[in-house]
């Protein structure tokens, strides 16, 4: 395996760099929001990775149509970075939301359309994987991979949707007015800087990461074909 | 929770939500790192059964072409 790229050293460096501006900036440059108290930091991180997560599912549904349109492995690769880390990222929404919701809704979970479609999702792509380690064959793997992930690329703007779409209680914080909504505040500039700073802030980490799962992608490529190679 | 008149003290959730997304982020990476170190290892052993693998047919090879000389000889 060739060494790691300067680029991607660099950009390594980078995200834990603008990570901790993020986090600095959340916990300690953003005000206290007067009704939910300290809690309500974890919004940034939670719609930081939301952001990435959802942008990541529609990112490999992308990938997986031009796989099928040219039976390419690379975009195989790139289609199973992107939900892999995706997956990682939605995962921390989903707690961070939990999390908030305990004080705010006074309940961990509740079967909220938005919730619901968000574990959905998450239980979606996690089948993802249990679905590839059952092929063996590389390309029917990646065909099977392409039209799941296709189909499953749905549910990331039904979830994004969900709050705009149905009733419930989730706040709607951009361009949102959602009178059923619990737990919605408007946002103070300090609380604008740290809410963007948060969206680039895990754009940042999340290509990085992406970049490192694509290199790990080809690396396991060239393992199998080895395998193959010295087993035959 | 709404219809308090101080701002209350949930800070205890929020150190949880960053411990957890950190702790996560970090286990991701650690085993981006972890499967990376084991493939690289699975390839080197498997370019080295390769590389003797090659050795082995050639020198099989030599020797089919030498023994119908040697059979001759005697």
């Amino acid at each position: 395996m060739p060494s790691k790229p300067l680029t991607l050293r660099i950009l390594d460096i980078v995200s834990v760099i603008v990570l901790g501006i993020s986090a600095y900036i959340a916990l300690f440059v953003a005000p206290t929001e007067l009704v939910m108290g300290d809690v309500q930091r974890v919004f940034y991180f939670h719609i930081g990775t939301a952001w990435t997560a959802l942008l990541g599912f529609i990112l490999a549904a992308g990938f997986s149509v031009i796989y099928l349109i040219t039976k390419n492995l690379l975009w195989d690769r790139l289609q199973v970075a992107a939900i892999e880390v995706s997956l990682v990222f939605f995962l921390i929404t989903i707690v961070l939301g939990s999390i908030w919701a305990r004080p705010a809704w006074n309940t961990w979970w509740t079967w909220d359309p938005r919730l619901t479609t968000a574990a959905v999702t998450e239980l979606i792509y996690i089948a993802y994987f249990m679905l590839r380690q059952g092929i063996d064959d590389p390309d029917r793997r990646a065909r099977f991979g392409a039209v799941y992930a296709l189909i499953g690329g749905l549910s990331a703007p039904i979830t994004f949707f969900a709050i705009r779409l149905f009733r419930t209680i989730h706040p709607v914080v951009i361009s949102g007015s959602n009178p059923e909504a619990e737990g919605a505040f408007s946002m103070t500039p300090d609380m604008r800087t740290a809410f963007f700073f948060a969206l680039f802030a895990f754009t940042v980490v999340f290509i990085d990461l992406f970049w490192n799962r694509i290199r790990l992608g080809e690396l396991q490529d060239k393992v199998e074909q080895l395998k193959l190679k010295v087993t035959m | 929770m709404f219809f308090q008149e101080t701002t209350p003290d949930t800070s205890g959730y929020m150190i949880a939500g960053y411990t957890i997304a950190f702790v996560v982020m970090g286990l991701y990476v650690l085993s981006i790192y972890l499967r990376n170190r084991n493939l690289s290892q699975d390839m080197t052993i498997l370019e080295e059964m390769d590389k003797s693998n090659a050795e082995s047919e050639a020198g099989s090879a030599n020797q089919r072409r030498k023994s119908p000389q040697s059979q001759g000889t005697k």
